[in-house]
């Protein structure tokens, strides 16, 4: 029986984020059950807003090239598509080029030969500016309205792309479908969805499995995970014989970096889970079914986007001092005065100092209501962003040598006040950037604002 | 009516982003009878959970029992966003420490 006329479509996903790695082993395990698609989610927003500030992953160059130089032949020889959603980290067009760049040499090294679809997820400032004003822009969750002053400050802006062009590209004879940002379950549902199979169960297996292995007992990111949708329901399990899914494990998923487990919002609609039940089908396998999809009437991609706010340099520095520590309160407000006096006349005014105490709620620093923490040492992170890299040296290396040698009262070690762990004590970190936008935009094509390329080898 | 602490019934107890303006806890019980109890009682509830972190219930965006996972979901406002000035937890990972020593009533 051909692939397209199955009852049921299988999808393989070695690793949770491309570049975390699987155990060659399972791997080879889940190409034994004969899957119809590889998948793979590449990206994330949770380290933060530098990546995609910088067109630069999280991942590392080598790992996602090690993961790819496997997938890839393996795909191939067994006549299946790969799909990688979030290119690069970040999915802006520096982040897809890398990894372009990247199968371009793994296609030279093993001598193969494919059609690749890439598809771009930035979107151009002045589109962006013209759907603020055609009302088509809205916030989401806790953030101000977009203004044009954000876009023209944003540094790359990118959209969560549906499974349309996923589904688009395949069509289109893609054996490797390269995406931009991607709504995470994408690159799992878009065959299934395209042959005709439950949406509903086709997204809530890719939000399983763009975990991979996470899910299981033990979790892992860097394993593989098996998903078999049926016609009303599905199955996952790991790959890996020392791993387990269970009916509470997959449920448990469901909370997993959401807001709310019960409905799971999306581009054209949001997942719910109201009634859908976990069922324990072996040792290691779970089934899923019951789940609805609830598609809006109007179609909204979300957006993210940051802004350079300067550049970084900090100094950590410790202490063990009692004295010192009964007051370093104090001692931080006399070294930050001393830095403003200081540069009062210079031109440099623009710049945030902060000193984070680890050891007295530096973790917490959030919730400065939660309870006091303690600790015989300190560790402080001296930290200057300012406009140009060489203001924040001059800020963090004033600041760092002022508490060296800052008296406070009742002081009895007048050598110096730190503990400096490296020489040189201060790291310079480049730019700092933040997030502006966070939005969602309302679209009439699907596709249109995700233009595919393709390329032959 | 006794207390609990939540290190002692729990089995999982976590917190992170969800995406770069939320932050979201999960406490997942230790078996489906003391999650019974706990829901029934109400006894992690929007007023305990801001006594506890020092925020406005405003700030709550969702409080959840999920029954599937015996877990309860609390979903806020991030004080400050992933990764922006005078941050100092960019996966929002370890906010959880204190729904440890949290005391529950039920």
């Amino acid at each position: 029986m051909s692939n397209e006329t199955k009852k049921e479509i299988r999808v393989l996903s070695p690793t949770a984020i491309l570049g975390y790695g699987f155990p060659e082993e399972s791997f080879n395990e889940g190409m034994r059950r004969n899957p119809d698609v590889i998948a793979v989610d590449a990206g994330s927003t949770d380290p933060g807003p530098y990546y995609l500030g910088a067109g630069y992953s999280f991942t590392d160059r080598n790992a996602v090239k090690r993961d790819l130089s496997i997938m890839i032949p393996a795909a191939l020889k067994a006549g299946i598509p790969v799909m990688i959603g979030t290119a690069g980290g970040s999915g802006a067009r520096p982040h897809v080029e890398e990894t372009v760049g990247i199968i371009k040499e793994i296609v030279e090294e093993q001598k193969l030969h494919f059609k690749m679809a890439v598809i771009q997820s930035e979107f151009e400032k002045d589109f962006v500016k013209e759907k603020i004003r055609k009302g088509d822009i809205f916030p989401l969750g806790p953030v101000a309205e977009l203004t044009e002053k954000d876009v023209d400050e944003s540094i790359h802006i990118v959209a969560q792309m549906g499974e349309e062009p996923f589904i688009k590209a395949y069509e289109s004879g893609a054996q490797v479908i390269l995406a931009g940002r991607s709504y995470d379950p994408c690159e799992f549902s878009s065959l299934a969805i395209s042959r005709g199979f439950d949406k509903a169960l086709a997204i809530h297996m890719g939000k399983v499995l763009e975990c991979a292995a996470i899910t299981a007992l033990p979790g892992s990111g860097s394993d593989c995970m098996l998903g078999t949708l049926k016609e009303d329901s599905f199955v996952v399990e790991p790959l890996n014989p020392i791993r387990k899914c269970t009916a509470l494990s997959v449920a448990a998923h469901s909370l997993y970096e959401k807001s709310n487990p019960y409905v799971l919002p999306g581009p054209g609609g949001a997942l719910d889970l109201n009634e859908t039940k976990f069922t324990q089908l072996s040792d290691t396998q779970v089934e899923v079914r019951g789940t609805k999809f609830v598609p809006t009437e109007e179609y909204f991609v979300k957006l993210e986007g940051v802004r350079r706010v300067g550049y970084r340099t900090m100094s950590p520095a410790a202490t063990h001092d009692p004295i010192m520590i009964s007051q370093i309160d104090t001692v931080v407000e006399k070294v930050r005065e001393r830095v403003m006096d200081n540069f009062r006349n210079s031109g440099m005014k623009d710049f945030h100092l902060d000193f984070k105490i680890y050891g007295k709620k530096g973790v917490m620093n959030m919730f400065p209501k939660t309870a006091d923490s303690a600790s015989d040492e300190l560790l402080i992170i001296i930290e200057a962003v300012a406009q140009t890299q060489e203001e924040a040296n001059t800020i963090c290396g004033f600041a760092r040598s002022t508490m060296l040698h800052y008296g406070y009262e009742g002081r009895i070690s007048t050598a110096g006040n730190l503990a400096f762990p490296f020489s040189p004590s201060d790291c310079k970190m480049g730019a700092v950037y933040e997030f502006n936008v966070y939005h969602l935009m309302r679209i009439e094509d699907t596709c249109a604002p995700f233009p595919i390329t393709y390329m032959e080898f | 009516m006794a207390k609990h602490k939540l290190v002692d019934i729990a089995s999982v107890i976590r917190s992170k982003n969800s995406g770069p303006y939320e932050l979201t806890f999960d406490v997942i019980f230790k078996d489906f009878e003391t999650y019974g109890m706990v829901k029934a009682a109400n006894a992690i509830n929007k007023q305990n959970f801001c006594a506890l972190y020092g925020i406005e219930e405003s700030d709550v965006l969702h409080l959840v029992y999920f029954d599937p996972a015996k877990a309860v979901k609390v979903t806020i406002c991030r004080p400050i966003p992933s990764g922006a000035l005078g941050e100092t937890d960019v996966y929002g990972a370890q906010q959880h420490a204190p729904l440890m020593g949290m005391e529950v009533e039920f």
